[in-house]
């Protein structure tokens, strides 16, 4: 008796603490909404399963508490049958469901348009660089690598492709446009990860591994490491800032001309 | 005593394993109540923290290094000295040999050589702590880079990480010496009349996790010794060109660090089940004792194990959907994932269709196992969101992988130990448990772990990522700041109760009351013969098994349960 309440109590809290608020910070893009959905449908699904079940243990125990007698049966094949089928097929439908939601991100070609940027991640910081209006990237040297001096990626100083190459801190991209970001990495394995977005991607040293998304509301949104990296990996912070078009062109126009006076003396 | 000490006797072996495990469990719950000390007051001295490491916490105050190495060093004990070891070393050793009809394992002597090799990879494992540098930081997972490059990548990844290997390669070796002994043993000394069909699911349980060990830990022993090649012999097989480390050029080209993870999840996903097949079996066998009703669908549940067994080779990539693996090999694993699934939703339902129609009895191995079945669909649930890759998007490395494995792996797994020691305690040491500080013992824990995973799920759809010192640094953190709080202290109380079951197992130990050949009416052998067995555990007696393991209120018969030993009826004219 105390053990069934017990369980369904502990059930309907279970629910209730999923349901209590929005835990999910604000989706900012197509491809968020279509991930809180997904999860909703989930959430509905197995909510509905977890309770479900819960409440049979409970109404079983209780039942059986009350019986004379145990009935004596070796099971049925018909129920088997029925459950499997049953199982299986939600299971597998909840994935293939998602599965368009998936191959958006990671397959298919980036937008012609799309704002190009790499994202280099080392212990414990992340750094941006924009290939500027050449559209070239500097070839990289390891040995010419120097975080002091502001070249983590190791742009080779020699490169003229380098002269207007922008290289931050953190990550602006403008509002409603399609970006490809490309993520590197040096040292260990890192991963990009911005709660908005609903995006997540490992850096793996060795691969060069594109990650394409759009960020329609402009803000300011914390980017997490998400894979251990090391002692620091709870300090590696960025922020991804959605900007206007038109302030995000100010902005880069602002960056160049600060290159270049750089430059010149 | 040195012949005590030293037996190969199975039934030593097994009491071996289960204190070796009662002890690691002891460091490992010590350690996670530290994390989740330090979680929720990251700035407040402790003098105990300064004891125990006066660089690490210098001044009473963790380093993250220190918290990161605690956290590996707990999921490590946990994972290998306990999920590993007591389902399998400990309550396999003692009851397998016994449910079959055998006198002892089919190489006593490979037993004992298995038990002092896990015991010698513990030891190891505990001595990183007190190497130069301390235990490693990189969690139980290791992963290269970070576990590969030694100590320009932190603290613990010098000699710390160099006894981890170690002791992982010692612990693979000893149970892969394991998982032989047991397949051996099935095959070759059941009693006669024990055929297939009549074996007890425990039994099977071994069985197929038997089969697991032999085929994931021969893997990952392969996977620690390359990671030591790429430590100490210059070799690259997970570290690619280009790596600039704390400011130093490597000289490695070619490997991949994905490699790594595929190798070590090869091993890794199996080793869940390799955890809780046994407790499976175990909870079917105590859920049937205790309605006193037959295992509803024997056969399926046998089919299930298996199913679970050969699919959870195939699943092993659900882990790196984020990991830069192809997006095809996503899709796959997924719906493979999604398969391995519905097994375990059977095995769900069969309890429930055995629990149906039963007349319980409620005593605390009972209570556990309903337990059992209550965490196993809850932390289960969860992993249908974590199946899909769309979902991992957002989830993986969170607090909600955090929950749901403790809930699935942790929680279900050491429900199924304690129902298990509830259960066989009498067996084993002569003795019976106190019933009434194992009802406390239970239910302040069922409610307990509730309180500590649940939250941890949330903490997780807030998107708050697992392995952080400490939650400072982010603003959206801050958020989740009372959620924490609130699940340290839950914590705190359930590692005090737990407390109540060590006394309960150390006093019983002496002062239990006695017990008989069979307390609960069981059918399967362990209970034909004397609580303890005695050393050849029938005494030399030929075996003979007429019955099924789970015939309980058989229609016309004068008890309500059959014993699997008990003379066949003669067929009637």
């Amino acid at each position: 008796m105390l053990l069934s309440i017990l369980i369904w109590v502990l059930a309907i809290i279970t629910a209730g603490v999923f349901l209590a608020r929005e835990w999910f910070p604000p989706a900012i893009n197509e491809h968020a909404r279509a991930f809180d959905s997904q999860f909703h449908l989930t959430l509905l699904l197995t909510g509905g399963i977890f309770l479900l079940a819960q409440a049979a243990l409970g109404f079983v125990i209780l039942r059986a508490r009350r019986r004379a007698r145990a009935e004596y049966s070796h099971g049925n094949n018909r129920l088997e049958v029925i459950w499997t089928a049953a199982t299986a097929a939600l299971f597998l439908g909840a994935v293939f469901l998602s599965t368009r939601i998936f191959t958006q991100v990671h397959l298919g070609a980036a937008a012609p348009n799309a704002l190009r940027v790499e994202c280099l991640a080392k212990q414990f910081s992340w750094s941006f660089r924009y290939p500027g209006p050449d559209g070239k990237y500097a070839k990289l040297d390891v040995r010419q690598i120097n975080d002091a001096t502001g070249n983590p990626f190791g742009q080779d100083e020699r490169d003229p492709a380098g002269k207007d190459d922008i290289v931050t801190a953190a990550l602006r991209v403008p509002a409603g446009r399609p970006v490809e970001l490309i993520l590197r990495g040096r040292d260990v394995i890192h991963n990009f990860f911005v709660r908005e977005l609903r995006l997540k991607q490992d850096v793996v040293p060795g691969m060069l591994i594109p990650l394409r998304f759009q960020a329609d509301v402009p803000g300011t949104y914390e980017v997490a490491c998400s894979e251990l990296c090391g002692l620091g990996h709870h300090l590696m912070r960025t922020v991804l800032i959605v900007m206007p078009p038109d302030e995000f062109a100010a902005w880069e126009r602002d960056a160049l001309a600060q290159l270049q006076q750089a430059q010149g003396q | 005593m040195l012949g005590r000490i030293f037996s190969t006797d199975h039934k030593v072996i097994g009491k071996q394993y289960y204190f070796l495990s009662l002890f690691s469990v002891m460091i490992g719950l010590v350690l996670s109540v530290f994390m989740r000390f330090h979680l929720i007051y990251p700035d407040k001295k402790v003098k105990l923290f300064e004891l125990l490491w006066p660089t690490g916490a210098a001044g009473g105050i963790m380093t993250p290094e220190l918290y990161l190495s605690i956290m590996t060093m707990h999921g490590t004990l946990m994972v290998f000295f306990v999920l590993t070891t007591v389902p399998q070393g400990g309550f396999g050793n003692f009851f397998l040999p016994i449910q079959i009809g055998a006198a002892d394992m089919a190489f006593p002597r490979l037993n004992m050589l298995s038990f002092w090799t896990t015991l010698l990879a513990l030891l190891v494992l505990l001595g990183a702590f007190f190497v130069p540098g301390g235990a490693p930081l990189g969690g139980w997972t290791a992963y290269p880079p970070l576990s590969a490059v030694g100590q320009i990548a932190g603290p613990g990844q010098g000699d710390g990480m160099d006894m981890w290997i170690l002791s992982i390669a010692l612990f693979s070796i000893a149970s892969l010496l394991t998982s032989i002994n047991f397949i051996a043993t099935v095959m070759e000394l059941r009693a006669p009349g024990m055929t297939l069909d009549r074996m007890p699911l425990t039994v099977w349980g071994w069985f197929t996790t038997a089969i697991i060990s032999l085929l994931a830990f021969a893997v990952l022993l392969a996977a620690g010794l390359l990671l030591l090649f790429d430590r100490w012999g210059g070799t690259s097989f997970f570290l690619p060109a280009g790596l600039v480390i704390n400011d130093r050029i490597l000289r490695n080209s070619g490997g991949s660090p994905v490699l790594w993870q595929h190798l070590f999840w090869f091993f890794g996903h199996p080793e869940v089940y390799i955890a809780i097949l046994p407790g499976m079996g175990l909870i079917s066998t105590i859920l049937s004792v205790n309605s006193r009703r037959p295992v509803f669908g024997y056969k399926a549940m046998v089919g299930a194990m298996l199913v679970i067994a050969f699919l959870g080779f195939v699943v092993w990539g659900h882990h790196m959907f984020i990991s830069g693996m192809s997006p095809y090999s996503s899709i796959a694993f997924s719906v493979l994932t999604m398969t391995v699934g519905v097994p375990s939703a059977i095995k769900t339902f069969n309890w429930l269709g055995t629990l149906w129609g039963g007349k319980l009895r409620l005593n605390v191995a009972m209570l556990f196992a309903l337990g059992f079945v209550s965490v196993f669909v809850a932390g289960g649930i969860t992993g249908i969101f974590l199946g899909q890759p769309a979902m991992d998007l957002y989830l993986h490395d969170t607090y909600f992988v955090v929950g749901h494995f403790h809930l699935i792996m942790g929680v279900a797994a050491v429900f199924a130990m304690f129902a298990g020691t509830y259960y066989w305690f009498p067996k084993m040491f002569g003795r019976m448990l106190n019933e009434t500080l194992g009802k406390i013992h239970f239910y302040i824990t069922f409610v307990g772990v509730y309180g500590i995973f649940v939250p941890m799920h949330v903490a997780g759809l807030a998107g708050n990522p697992r392995r952080y010192p400490d939650f400072k640094e982010f603003e959206f953190l801050s958020d989740l700041t009372r959620l924490h709080t609130f699940i340290s202290h839950t914590s705190f109380t359930v590692a005090a109760v737990q407390l109540l079951f060590l006394f309960n197992l150390l006093w019983s130990l002496w002062r239990g009351a006695r017990a008989s050949q069979n307390p609960w009416d069981s059918t399967t052998l362990e209970w034909s013969v004397p609580s303890p067995p005695p050393h050849d555990n029938f005494g030399g007696e030929p075996v003979a098994v007429a019955h099924g393991p789970y015939e309980y209120s058989v229609p016309g018969s004068d008890a309500d349960f059959v014993m699997q030993a008990a003379p066949a009826k003669e067929p009637s004219a």
